[in-house]
């Protein structure tokens, strides 16, 4: 990556005497977009007339949350910038929850918000709002554009900073006179970004230091988060663990990035993490974060966190780097071209003490869970990871269903597990499964849902079906806030504070949508109907009715360190 | 600790709103920001002093350098610099202890600028210890008011700066 500031200069030609709205569409075009999910509304009648017979596809979704989830879940699954578009007010308010779940998982995507005639900005006009203001903590950047010329070299910018770097959300609002005013001269379309460097190599001289010091190792552990997903990093991270016989953990963004059928495989680690993860991690002598960023679900009791290892950490985000925990051996840098350096630099190692020492933890303490009369939510994971072959596109909600589908689906490819990790939104599952569906067609994509949460998008449905996009959701019917719940039973001395819901019948509800509804009660149904369900050409709302107190293990309570965990009834 | 952080920024609306955002987010705790127009029409500089830890400077400089619209950023932790700050201060001086604040001016040089019956405004400029030395002195006479532009700041002489992303990645 050159450390130039501007892309190529762009010679706009013929666009003089077109809209701005048109200028957008071209913009669109020209940057390859083949799907827009979004609302209308009156500050974008410019822009959806230029779109009237545009060879993009265009979602219409019931909510701009769902917008944002779509445009977030298409992103995730192909590595493309998702796009979606809302209205000025409340429709870019509505977008603020896709926002921030987006930028917490650094996922490219490029937001367009209508915004009231240049004019009246400031005046408190109808359906106003401050969007710049609003989204610039939850977006990567945003900017407000007042004049027709600007649109070009801004929808520019966007997509180039959205996908660069450190990924994430940016959002354009767009003044409405802005896109329907002509263009009296050829508009200026070179990027202006002088303070944008994203760097992508890292420093020879620190990826030789993180190899030293991981031959010069005993106790080698790789912690793997989201960023080795991003930087399509997964096949040099597998040559990296095996060449030096390195056991890999991985965070709940990056599960995929690493085989869980490879015997190197420790699953995910930190609060729900399994009993082999958490051991590798406090027994390590090095560990080597990659892409990933020391959250507090992850490290628990940070002071006690790995704290006999020497730390290396790469990551392209320098701010991610020492930020929680101290890194020995900080390289900067994009992810796959850091251990495609190291690879070589690798030595050949055994390791035959510390692999039977995490031989012996995992059979020890395996992910297990008791089989019962009613159908137990682990069971439906592992049914439908066998009944798809792990090669699913997993979507999910969050709670417990998006814990047990964490540990019991059995990952083997990335981009497989789409979930709302930082910001934890419920609702995500949904249309973050349409979005998938859209840049996946003809792949299996599957919402693991919680009642709590499908309710949240489930209008959403409709647009499944509208758009006929055959996308399954399994709920794991509990009929509880189930995470809330453990914690109050866990910590609250099982006092349900508004954490028991009303509890309709999600396949009726599905069937009045126009989508195929299917209930499952008893275990022994449970094949036969995941089975239905995968069969049905068109979207499908299985509902399984499970075991309504059942409790994720293990478990670091917060605050706890990642050994002292809570095996539940396992020991 | 305090440090002085430096920044130029783009010209664009909102780069002020979106450093303030993420100081306030971020839980830093700030002394002082000033922004000014620099030679160039298109870049503004920002004066950041910032008070923690090393580890706090560290941060609060990564975090600018991440904002698009920042250039550029500099801290002056191990290089030489020079500091400025300007104070305007209007100070009770009725006519018999007059001589005695006109005197006090005269010591830490600085300038009166305005004249009334009852008082005497004073412009004060340079590093912060000779402004609250100052303020220390004329208290007992009576402040009426007070404003203070906070610290700018540029290197001294022909150093160059610490690079500190090129020396994390050598
Ligand atoms: C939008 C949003 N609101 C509230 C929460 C807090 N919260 C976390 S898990 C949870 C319960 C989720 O219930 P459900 O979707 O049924 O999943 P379960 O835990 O029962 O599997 C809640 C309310 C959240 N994460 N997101
Ligand atoms: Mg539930």
């Amino acid at each position: 990556m050159s450390k130039s500031t501007k892309t190529t200069s762009k010679q706009a030609k013929g666009y003089a005497g077109m809209t701005g709205a048109d200028l957008f569409h071209k913009m669109l075009l020209a940057e390859g977009v083949e799907v827009l999910f979004g609302v209308p509304g009156g500050a974008l009648l410019p822009i959806f007339d230029s779109l009237y017979e545009t060879p993009i596809k265009f979602v219409l979704t019931r909510h701009e949350q769902g917008a944002a989830h779509m445009a977030d879940g298409y992103a995730r699954s192909t590595g493309k910038v998702g796009v979606c578009i809302a209205t000025s007010g409340p429709g870019a308010t509505n977008l603020v929850t896709g926002l921030a779940t987006a930028y917490m998982d650094s996922v490219p995507m490029v937001a367009i918000t209508g915004q009231v005639t240049s004019a009246l900005i400031g005046n408190d006009a109808f359906q106003e709002a401050d969007t710049t203001g609003i989204t610039r903590p939850v977006t990567k950047h945003n900017m407000l554009i007042k004049r027709a010329e600007d649109i070009g070299r801004a929808v520019r910018e966007a997509f180039y900073i959205a996908r660069t770097g450190r990924p994430g959300p940016v959002l354009i609002d767009i003044a409405k006179d802005a896109t329907s005013n002509i263009l009296s001269e050829e508009p200026d379309l070179e990027t202006n970004l002088p303070g944008y460097k994203p760097m992508l190599t890292g420093h020879i001289r620190q990826v030789k230091a993180a190899a030293e010091a991981i031959n010069a190792s005993k106790q080698p552990v790789l912690y793997v988060g989201g960023g080795v997903i991003i930087s399509e990093a997964s096949d040099i991270l597998n040559k990296v663990a095996h060449r030096g016989n390195i056991p890999v953990t991985t965070t709940l963004m990056a599960l995929g990035a690493f085989d869980e059928s490879d015997p190197l495989a420790l699953q995910m680690l930190g609060m729900h993490g399994t009993a082999a993860a958490n051991y590798a991690i406090q027994e390590c002598d090095c560990l080597i974060a990659v892409g990933a960023r020391f959250d507090d679900r992850v490290t628990g009791k940070v002071e006690t966190f790995a704290s006999h290892a020497k730390i290396i950490h790469i990551d392209i985000d320098p701010t991610s780097i020492s930020k929680n925990v101290k890194a020995d051996i900080p390289v900067v840098g994009d992810a796959k071209d850091i251990l495609e350096k190291m690879l070589p630099m690798i030595k050949s190692k055994g390791r035959k003490d510390w692999l039977g020492q995490i031989a012996k933890w995992k059979k020890a303490y395996p992910l297990h869970y008791d089989t019962g009369p009613k159908i137990k939510p682990q069971q439906v994971i592992e049914s439908v990871g066998r009944l798809t072959d792990h090669d699913a596109i997993i979507t999910t909600g969050v709670g417990q269903h998006q814990m047990w589908a964490a540990q019991f689906y059995g990952w083997r490819k990335p981009r497989q597990f789409l979930t709302s990790g930082g910001l934890g939104t419920m609702g995500f599952g949904l249309p973050a499964a349409i979005g998938a569906q859209f840049g996946n067609p003809g792949k299996t994509v599957i919402d693991i849902d919680g009642d709590g949460s499908f309710s949240m998008t489930m209008g959403e449905l409709v647009t499944a079906v509208h758009y006929n996009q055959p996308v399954k959701v399994v709920v794991l019917d509990n009929c509880y806030l189930g995470m809330v719940r453990q914690w109050q039973e866990m910590f609250y001395e099982r006092r349900y504070s508004a954490t028991e819901h009303p509890c309709p019948d999600l396949s009726l509800i599905a069937e009045a949508f126009g989508a195929k509804g299917i209930r499952a009660t008893d275990p022994g149904d449970l094949d036969d109907a995941i089975n239905e369900m995968l069969k049905h050409d068109g979207p499908v709302v299985l509902a399984a009715s499970v075991e309504p107190e059942e409790n994720v293990f293990p478990m670091v309570a917060a605050g706890k360190s990642l050994h002292e965990m809570d095996m539940g009834r396992l020991v | 600790m305090k440090h002085v952080i430096t920044a130029l920024v783009q010209n664009t609306s909102g780069v002020l709103a979106h450093v303030a955002g993420m100081i306030a987010a971020r839980g830093f705790n700030i002394d002082s920001l000033v922004v000014g127009r620099t030679e160039d029409p298109e870049l503004s500089r920002m004066t950041v002093v910032v008070v923690g830890n090393e580890h706090v400077l560290e941060q609060i400089r990564k975090q600018l350098e991440k904002i698009i619209t920042i250039v550029r950023v500099r801290d002056f932790k191990e290089i030489d610099y020079v500091e400025r700050d300007l104070m305007l201060v209007r100070v009770s001086a009725p006519p018999e202890k007059r001589a005695e604040v006109v005197e006090l001016v005269n010591l830490f040089r600085g300038r009166i600028v305005d004249v009334a019956r009852q008082s005497l405004t004073v412009e004060l400029s340079g590093p912060e210890a000779k402004l609250e030395a100052f303020v220390d002195m004329v208290k007992p006479y009576g402040i009426r008011e007070l404003a203070r532009t906070g610290i700018i700041a540029v290197q001294r002489g022909e150093q160059r700066a610490k690079e500190r992303n090129e020396k994390e990645n050598s």
